[in-house]
């Protein structure tokens, strides 16, 4: 008798009809995005704020390098001694007092410049007065050693290494980011996911044992139908709540700005920093076409089937140790011992993958890692991106199935064993001990 | 009569710890088995094979002559003791959702859910979930929906436990009228009051290994141990020491309307009963005489001891 339709569809409707997991669904993605419009509202709030910091220019070779912008206003002082422009500048309440001293020549101007102020300045203000007066310093110490500007300026040239394989595919650097977000994306996604509907599996498997149901249950069916269909049901869930926090958060993310007007592309996290870089700030226009290009340049086939495969199987062989942990203890806080040893190899495996692939996708490292099954569904899933050689994808999914099929005949054992063990916490000398029975 | 389920050498062990020893046993089609043991000797996982829960070491099950099959599982209602439903479920969903499970079609389950639900007069609780239910009400789903199927076999730990009187007759009454209606029924328990009530066969286990079984009478019989209890009102009150010379003799406790005396008195094998009647006969008034039958508590203790 197959029952396992069955079992999913009652693992299926319950999660998703419980009180908590909707609230859940609803919430987590308005709070996501109210937490990220607090954030974004205020750092523009405090960029807002406008202020004046005074200079004192007893060199004279500073007088044109300070243009007021929009954040700060500069308040050129003349004719005054330093610590009159010290008294004058706390009394107006000014951010600080730059002051530059008489500068014989530009070989120790190192010592020259000073800047004063009530507070310690922000680093951002202090490199930015830095930019303005080396540029301008440098200009003019050019322009006394008798080089001219206009050559340097013209004499200078860009280089931008065209990059193409030997089967003839191009790519550029911008193929490279637009390939880590890709498998950073992916590996993260099957991360967050396996730690998620993995504890609600484990939860709803000591849910059957704590209500003693099981022995009900399992007089029906046979224990592995049971666990399959409770770890198949809950993915669903999961999948149904995930694909419904991405178009919420989407939409709610276009409607959050389009009425706070606050541009959330201007938001820029390390990682698109390192996309402007490697992209040298080309303009506008050029960028979105050159993103295309990277995105068209994906193996896009390969990279879709390839992460269906390793997301299904790295998730299932996961989940079925969790539905193991869960039959073999009686409550959640028994279950500490057991997660180390789940949670060791997947952290693991995101951060060989954040470090070792952005570094080097086809090294002795991460490829070893995107074979071993523990850490190959993170590992591969971020190198694919790179290009990955089908024969290795091939070898990684056959030791990670062979794997998975190993780990849910082991779960299945403590499954059928712990679901009718009550009021002890097993040890692993234990555990293995059921595999026998 | 032919037997529903027979149990063939069945052994059974965790580990180091052995749970059953080529434990036998033979359930006769339409009989009330009593299952019976102290605790931890090994009926539960007994019954666990029964149910193909746990897979025996060696020996092997018949269930209508047939070896156990997965398909078997339709045939056999069981109600474990360590019991319980989803808390969070409503009665009526869970009902249907654990009647599917034993391969009945969802409609054919609605229409006998209304019909035990009305039964027990427990029909406006199809919208609750369990976790509104005391739990002598959740005892009741619990028994319709391991009878639902109408199973030839029916399995039941403890079925009383959690029920209050008036329940536990309801529940008694249901059993026995599945019985009636063709049901064979083994029946674990430590209630040996209830053993005696509805019991006709039993098996004991104890320590791992089947240490008695049979027809309850059959048993009794075996038991027997030719004692009798009188009451008499004596012609001399030399009687009592005489009785005491002649036989084995304790004293009785039972109620008479005079101040008789009261006496259990054992035979040996080569008396019998018409012997000491008549020999009673002729020294008083007697007013009571019966056999001592040995109950199922008196066994159970009895052979639990001498193992």
């Amino acid at each position: 008798m197959n029952h396992l339709p069955l079992i999913i569809q009652r693992e299926y409707l319950t999660k998703v009809k419980n009180k908590s997991f909707l609230i859940m669904t609803v919430l987590s993605p308005l709070i996501m995005i109210a937490l990220i419009t607090v954030v974004m509202y205020l750092s523009q709030m405090n960029n807002n704020k406008q202020r004046t910091i005074s200079v004192l220019d007893d060199s004279g070779f500073l007088t044109e390098a300070f243009i007021d912008t929009e954040n700060t206003k500069y308040n050129v002082l003349t004719g005054l001694t330093l610590d009159n422009a010290k008294k004058l500048v706390e009394e107006q309440g000014n951010y600080g007092l730059l002051h530059v001293n008489k500068i014989q020549n530009f070989d120790n101007v190192g010592s020259a410049v000073q800047f004063y102020s009530e507070e310690s300045p922000s680093l951002s203000v202090i490199s930015s007065l830095e930019n303005k007066i080396e540029k301008e310093l440098t200009n003019q110490n050019m322009a006394q050693k008798g080089i001219d500007l206009a050559t340097i300026k013209a004499s200078k040239i860009s280089i931008d290494i065209a990059q193409e394989n030997f089967t003839g595919v191009k790519s550029s650097k911008i193929d490279s980011v637009v390939k880590l977000a890709f498998g950073g994306a992916a590996g993260y996604l099957l991360f967050m996911f396996i730690i998620i509907y993995g504890n609600m599996i484990m939860r709803s498997v000591i849910e059957e044992k704590t209500s003693r149901i099981i022995e009900v249950i399992i007089s029906s069916v046979k224990p592995i139908q049971l666990m399959l269909g409770k770890i198949i049901g809950t993915s669903l869930a999961g999948i149904t709540q995930f694909v419904i926090w991405i178009i919420l958060g989407g939409v709610l993310l276009t409607v959050v700005s389009a009425i706070f007007g606050i541009d959330f592309a201007q938001a820029q996290t390390p990682q698109q920093e390192l996309m402007l870089q490697a992209m040298d700030n080309p303009g506008t226009g050029e960028k979105v076409q050159s993103l295309f290009t990277a995105f068209y340049n994906l193996p896009l086939a390969n990279l879709v089937i390839a992460f269906l495969l390793f997301f299904i199987s790295g998730y299932l062989l996961y989940a079925s140790l969790y539905a193991a942990i869960g039959a073999a203890v009686d409550n959640e806080t028994d279950t500490q011992q057991f997660m180390l040893p789940i949670l060791m190899p997947l952290i693991l495996a995101v951060y060989v993958g954040m470090f070792t692939v952005i570094e080097d996708p086809h090294g002795t490292v991460s490829t070893i890692f995107s074979f071993i099954p523990f850490t190959s569904p993170v590992v591969m899933l971020m190198r694919i991106p790179f290009g990955v050689p089908i024969w290795q994808q091939i070898v990684s999914l056959l030791l990670l199935i062979g794997t998975f099929m190993g780990t849910v005949w082991f779960a299945a054992k403590i499954y059928r064993v712990g679901i009718l063990m009550y009021g002890k916490k097993p040890t692993y000398k234990e555990l293995l001990k059921w595999i026998r029975y | 009569m032919s037997n529903l389920l027979e149990v063939h050498q069945v052994s059974k062990n965790f580990g180091n710890f052995t749970a059953l020893n080529n434990v036998s046993i033979t359930v006769p089609k339409g009989s009330i088995f009593g299952l019976l043991g102290p605790n931890g000797a090994g009926k539960t996982t007994l019954i666990r094979v029964i149910n193909q829960i746990t897979m025996p070491d060696s020996g092997h099950v018949l269930l209508d002559g047939e070896a156990l099959k997965n398909h078997h599982v339709r045939d056999i209602g069981y109600l474990p003791e360590e019991r319980g439903l989803y808390k969070s479920m409503k009665v009526g969903e869970q009902a249907l959702y654990l009647a599917q499970l034993k391969g009945m079609q969802k409609a054919e389950a609605k229409k006998r859910l209304k019909m035990w639900f009305e039964r027990l007069e427990i029909g406006d609780w199809w919208n609750k979930k369990i976790q509104e239910l005391s739990k002598g009400m959740a005892q009741k789903i619990q028994f319709v929906v391991t009878v639902l199927h109408e199973p030839k076999l029916l399995i039941f730990d403890e079925p009383f436990s959690g029920f209050d009187p008036i329940n536990a007759n309801l529940i008694k009454d249901e059993i026995l009228r599945l019985r009636d209606n063709g049901a064979t029924v083994i029946f674990s328990t430590h209630r040996m009051e209830s053993v005696e009530e509805l019991c006709d066969h039993i098996a004991l286990i104890h320590k791992s290994n089947k240490v008695l079984d049979g027809n309850l009478m059959d048993i009794k019989r075996q038991f027997k141990t030719n004692t009798f209890q009188i009451g008499i009102n004596p012609n001399n009150s030399g009687l009592e020491q005489e009785l005491a010379s002649k036989f084995s003799v304790t004293p009785a406790e039972f109620k008479t309307l005079g101040d008789d005396l009261k006496l259990n008195i054992k035979l040996s094998d080569n008396e019998s009963a018409n012997d000491l009647l008549s020999y009673l006969n002729n020294q008083g008034q007697i007013s009571h005489f019966v056999e001592v039958i040995p109950s199922a508590n008196d066994i159970f203790i009895q052979t639990v001891k001498n193992n």
